[in-house]
């Protein structure tokens, strides 16, 4: 994609490959040049009732089909929000709070991300009383202990889809069987799986399921939440009636037309690729001396790799990555900011000569096998060098 | 990376005093079961100075400069002066360390200390 070649000094080619498309991606220039009229030709309010804001309105609402099909829902249940933290929050927060009459019991797993996280220890201080499930050495729930851990008091259950850090993907259904079987909301992140993993909310039993924009190729501030038809949420911002009650604010509508375009440029043929290429790298990674992939190697999203090397450390590798033109991100202690390791390696009990060394990759369907080389081939040299520098090497 | 001072990514880059010093007078090793880094000195002692010192450190960027800066200033001071030397003068001589780094100044210090007493000790015996 963006490959820009670089002559240094002394004849040396560095290249800029970027590996952190789980933190977020190039945004596609189809969806770019799909927003660009939402700026200067249709920048009506979609609430206003002129000629502008219907055509403003025509362009959310057929955006909104747009996702609504990739997931198999009706189109009055997508609403867009600022991206998948608000998305998360609303439905956690929103479907808690709405449903507090029949219970005051939530779940959730140990490796979500913050966004969810968060917002269980809100509802906590709220007086809610919460379970975190244990996953396996893959990062999976085990369903009977998800069986177990409902009780009459429960009212909602949010599993993430795909882990952003491991990358490893649940059984949705076998969960949304269980939940629906026993009258309980399923809310699930699929920050990271939407696009690459199928979701059908009907099949899959899902009653909320947040999106973002930004970590499929389209622009950032934008993302959507999934509520089925008849479940019960309390917004989260009060205003006007937008986004069907639900969420109060002007649409967003360049974002938001620049979302569904970055959503319909997703498909099993980019997914193919990614996948081919991760496994290409994952074989190149394995034959570095003391590495370990974190995950698991079936249930894992395409795009990514994640990596742990025995003995040094992740800001380390990082940086010295980030030197040679490389962007990759860690799960490393020393770089977060309050010096703890993951938590989601943490869970599934990745050992501590291992967790600091952890990095993440992340590939997009723009990333070409000649970067891939590129990066293994430093990260290779890189992780010689801070081996034979430490005293555990 | 853009919180660390110019200094600080130079010697993480290219540390100086990497290794293990042969046949050691005194080693020392200081760990930080949170941030998880280990730091390993090694030192030769000569006239009551210290006249050889290396380093090998598990670590992030701050630590790896630490370490390396540690035995800069160590080399060639006598006992008493390496003894003197704290996490603050690593700190200041590397331009600075991030708050939340300063830890691992401290780790170098440490690990600086405990070779020299591994010496004293084993010049007792």
């Amino acid at each position: 994609m963006h490959v820009q070649i670089m002559q240094l000094h002394g004849g040396r080619v560095q290249m800029k490959v970027y590996l952190d498309n789980g933190a977020s991606t190039m945004a596609d220039k189809r969806a770019v040049k799909a927003m660009l009229p939402c700026f200067t030709k249709i920048y009506g309010n979609p609430s206003s009732l002129h000629t502008f804001g219907a055509d403003a309105r025509k362009a959310v609402d057929s955006s909104r089909e747009v996702i609504a099909k990739k997931i198999n829902a009706d189109i009055n249940e997508i609403i867009f929000t600022s991206g998948g933290t608000e998305s998360d929050n609303t439905a956690i927060i929103g479907a808690a709070k709405a449903n507090n009459d029949k219970g005051d019991h939530i779940i959730t797993t140990k490796i979500e991300h913050k966004a969810v996280l968060n917002a269980f220890k809100y509802l906590e201080k709220k007086g809610f009383k919460t379970t975190y499930l244990n996953v396996d050495k893959e990062g999976l729930i085990d369903l009977d202990e998800l069986k177990k851990a409902i009780i009459d008091k429960t009212i909602l259950v949010s599993v993430m889809h795909a882990n952003n850090e491991i990358g490893t993907i649940q059984n949705i259904r076998g969960i949304g069987k269980i939940c629906r079987e026993k009258n309980v909301i399923l809310h699930t992140d699929t920050v990271q799986s939407f696009t690459k993993v199928p979701i059908n909310v009907k099949d899959d039993f899902i009653d909320l399921a947040s999106f973002s924009s930004h970590k499929i190729h389209g622009p950032k501030g934008v993302g959507a939440l999934f509520i089925r038809s008849g479940v019960k949420i309390k917004p989260l911002l009060h205003g006007g009636g937008h986004e069907f009650n639900l969420r109060a604010g002007t649409e967003n509508v360049p974002g938001i037309v620049g979302f569904a375009k970055a959503a319909e440029l997703c498909n099993s043929e980019a997914n193919e690729k990614m996948k081919k290429l991760r496994d290409y790298m994952i074989e190149k990674i394995k034959k570095i001396p003391n590495a370990k992939i974190n995950g698991s190697l079936e249930k894992r999203l395409v795009n990514n790799i994640n990596v742990s090397f025995k003995g040094i450390e992740g800001e380390a590798i990082l940086t010295l990555l980030n030197e040679a033109g490389v962007a990759v991100s860690t799960g490393s202690a020393c770089h977060s900011k309050n010096l703890q390791p993951s938590h989601v390696l943490k869970s599934i009990k990745t050992p501590d000569n291992y967790i600091q060394g952890s990095i993440r990759i992340t590939v997009s369907r723009f990333t070409t096998k000649k970067e891939a080389d590129y990066a293994v081939k430093n990260l290779k040299i890189i992780v010689k060098k801070l081996t034979e520098m430490s005293p555990l090497g | 990376m853009d919180e660390y001072s110019k200094k600080v990514m130079a010697l993480f880059k290219n540390p100086k005093n990497m290794g293990e010093v042969k046949n050691a007078d005194g080693a020392g090793e200081a760990g930080n079961p949170v941030c998880g880094d280990v730091m390993r000195i090694t030192i030769k002692v000569k006239d009551g100075r210290l006249a050889d010192i290396k380093f090998k450190t598990m670590g992030c960027v701050a630590a790896i400069a630490s370490s390396s800066m540690i035995t800069e200033l160590a080399k060639g001071k006598t006992i008493q002066e390496a003894m003197d030397i704290t996490n603050m003068d690593v700190a200041k001589e590397l331009g600075g360390l991030p708050n939340i780094k300063m830890h691992c100044s401290k780790l170098a210090a440490d690990a600086l200390r405990l070779a020299i007493n591994d010496y004293q000790k084993r010049k007792k015996r």
